[in-house]
């Protein structure tokens, strides 16, 4: 931190600016897409499929405004933490975007190679983003938790999550 | 048929050895996920609702029962031996709690809340089985228009008494309102927001909008912020308390109860203003307010009875009007409609024996709380040393878990993801989540009774105030709404009388970390025009 805290803060104060903006496009896409809507007129429904959607988007417009002109003054929203987060040093996103990672491989992987070897995917590679080391023992905690739910599931709730490649062997 | 021969009826019922195991097998499970850090309640009924979908509805309610108590007591076992308020209805409890622990006084305070729990859960279930049957008499003379106008009260009231930026607070809620709005309109069946994926046309499963926000935003906003340094969980023996302990706990429990119950009844709910209530009342009535701040025993006492007083009492217009006004309530009302069940007035009448099954397993959950978890409390303490990497990848893990096995597609996990990003961002910026999570669930049931209400008024807008309980509500209403700017008239009225209200401000956020500083606070108000979320020059946030 060699800038002084002024330019800090100001680039604090311009992310949150994003929000406002993700306010405004919600809007924007809300009263696009409910203008879009073909609505005869209805005796039975004077209301329509528009009314509300036209309010939600008059409502995320109206706080996006005001959570710019908040934000340009100044305000900021308090960030949330607790006894595990720590908030001296900022977004990590050396531990978030593997996480992300693992979370998007299993999203591929469960329909194609199924929920055992996706799951154990997600979980390892979680515990390895997030700090854990024990590469070995990791693996075999997060087949284990794998399987265990796997069975846990058919048997215990006749859910059948799926096999896919170990189709057969399950 | 009175309430006491249902509620009989309904014991019969949850007796049954099956239903009773899966009574155990909730308490257990709740109170196992309650007690991880970062799970509050509301996640850990979130995370176990798949638990309960292969179940018939009576026991997978029963078992809801189980996990709704255990969540709760779970939370206040990590407040008290980590500081870590899972939700903030445990922030007071930690107050005291914590510094009670740390002063090795551990087992009385977990002691005390066990108990205290146990009896104010008892006192409330008992007159939620009183107070239901009455708000459904009560309710079933209610039209279209006074629901629309009750739950307007519910969201406005979620979004701007509690937390601390009204503006936030309504960007959540317009934010979770169009969430609502994704799928098919229910009235004509036109597609709205759907972007033509045929897989959003059913419109987004609650579940998965849940344990997004919750879980999946609260593990990555934790990754991001991840604590290196070992933490520090004090150790615990078996729970028990001596004798003056009782006999500090005893007032205060019964006290908490009575502040816990009708706050949690209330619309604008929750159990933040009761505990908050109930710790100040004690820290006045104590007879050691020295200890207040060093681990009063009163202090942990209280809050926990109004903690699980308020729990029982958000039952009350959960099942009596289908109202949920706290994010547990919200999750618990997303599972009935999951199994087609309607919350409501009709609820005591079409599913009675369901309803009085559910109510006397909470009783029964209660009790098996108080069994289990008095001896395995060194247990619970030991999965707080879980270490970090795997808790947070468990929650992952799990939340995936649940998420997919609703509806066994991927796609429900690209949703997850995307709404899990959303949750970050919302903890990022201090977005309270609540408001989000009650707007997808009560926008459309609101945008329902709104069509409803006109229709009979054939277009009419004065429908929306044809009723006198209306009229009331909107009156209500307008206090919530315009209460920045009564204050504001207030106190330019009577300028000495603001550091008085400055101090009521402060009962409405048990924050100890916010200070209201009333010069800055000033300042501040002359160019605040309806905005009602205004900084101080420090850029400080300040409640309005």
């Amino acid at each position: 931190m060699s800038s002084s805290p002024t330019v800090a803060s100001r680039l604090k104060g311009r992310s949150e600016l994003g929000v406002a903006l993700l306010l405004g496009a919600a809007g924007l896409v809300v009263f696009l897409d409910a203008n879009g809507l073909a609505t005869p007129y209805s005796r039975s429904d004077p209301v329509g499929p528009k009314t509300v959607p036209f309010i939600v988007a008059g409502l995320l417009v109206i706080c996006a405004v005001l959570l710019a002109l908040n934000v340009l003054r100044g305000g900021s929203g308090e960030a949330e933490g607790w006894e595990d987060v720590d908030l001296a040093h900022p977004v990590d996103w050396k531990t978030v975007l593997p996480l992300v990672g693992a979370f998007v491989a299993n999203i591929l992987l469960i329909d194609w190679a199924g929920w055992v070897i996706s799951g154990t995917v997600l979980f390892w590679g979680s515990v390895w983003a997030l700090g854990g080391r024990h590469y070995v023992r990791d693996g075999l905690i997060s087949l284990a938790l794998s399987i265990l739910t796997f069975y846990g599931f058919f048997l215990g709730l006749g859910i059948a999550l799926p096999a896919g490649l170990l189709e057969g062997i399950l | 048929m009175d309430v006491f021969s249902s509620l009989m009826d309904g014991f019969a019922t949850a007796l049954t050895p099956m239903n009773l195991l899966y009574a155990v097998i909730g308490v257990v499970l709740g109170t196992a996920v309650g007690v991880l850090p970062g799970l509050g309640p509301a996640m850990t009924v979130a995370l176990l609702l798949p638990v309960t979908y292969a179940l018939e509805p009576t026991s997978a309610f029963i078992m809801f029962a189980g996990i709704y108590y255990g969540g709760m007591y779970g939370g206040s076992t990590t407040s008290i031996l980590l500081n870590t308020p899972g939700e903030s209805s445990s922030v007071v409890t930690a107050i005291e709690g914590n510094k009670m622990a740390k002063a090795g006084r551990a087992a009385q305070a977990l002691a005390t809340a066990a108990i205290g729990s146990f009896v104010a859960g008892t006192i409330g279930t008992t007159l939620l089985a009183v107070c239901a049957p009455i708000v459904v008499q009560f309710a079933v003379s209610l039209g279209s228009p006074s629901y629309f106008a009750i739950m307007v009260l519910a969201l406005l009231a979620v979004t701007a008494v509690l937390g601390s930026s009204r503006l936030r607070g309504f960007a959540s809620l317009g934010l979770g309102l169009a969430i609502g709005l994704v799928g098919m309109d229910s009235v004509t069946g036109q597609q709205r927001l759907t972007f033509g994926l045929p897989l959003l046309a059913d419109g987004l499963d609650i579940v998965v909008v849940a344990v997004a926000i919750f879980a999946v935003g609260e593990a990555l906003w934790v990754a991001a912020h991840l604590r290196r340094t070992p933490l520090h969980i004090i150790p615990v023996g078996r729970p028990w308390m001596g004798k003056q302990d009782w006999k500090r706990s005893w007032k205060p429990w019964l006290r908490g109860t009575a502040f816990g119950f009708p706050f949690g009844a209330l619309p604008a709910g929750g159990a933040e203003i009761p505990t908050f209530l109930s710790y100040v009342t004690e820290k006045r009535l104590s007879k050691h307010p020295e200890e207040f701040g060093h681990g009063a025993i009163e202090g942990v006492a209280g809050p926990e009875a109004a903690n699980n007083a308020a729990a029982a009492g958000t039952l009350t217009p959960m099942l009596a009007l289908g109202l949920p006004t706290n994010a547990t309530a919200a999750v618990m009302l997303a599972a009935f409609t999951s199994y087609g069940i309607q919350p409501g007035p009709q609820l005591f009448a079409t599913e009675g024996p369901l309803v009085w099954a559910l109510i006397a397993s909470l009783f029964i959950g209660n009790l098996l709380l108080l069994i289990i978890n008095l001896p395995l409390a060194p247990v619970w303490a030991k999965l707080l040393q879980l270490p970090r990497p795997y808790l947070y990848a468990g929650i992952l893990f799990f939340a995936t878990l649940g998420a997919y096995s609703v509806n066994l597609q991927a796609f429900d996990l690209v949703m997850l993801l995307v709404l899990g990003a959303l949750g970050f961002m919302m903890r990022r910026f201090g977005l309270p989540v609540l408001p989000l999570v009650l707007g997808v669930i009560l926008g459309p049931r609101l945008e329902g009774q709104l069509r409803k209400t006109l229709q009979l008024s054939a277009g009419d807008p004065a429908g929306l105030w044809s009723e006198p309980i209306a009229v009331g509500i909107y009156v209500i209403v307008a206090i919530i709404l315009f209460w920045p700017l009564l204050m504001r008239l207030w106190r330019m009225a009577r300028p000495e009388a603001a550091p008085a209200v400055a101090g009521m401000q402060a009962t409405t956020v048990p924050d100890a970390a916010r200070t209201n500083d009333e010069n800055a606070d000033t300042l501040a108000m002359d160019d605040r025009a309806t905005d009602t979320s205004q900084t101080t020059p420090a850029g400080r946030q300040e409640n309005p």
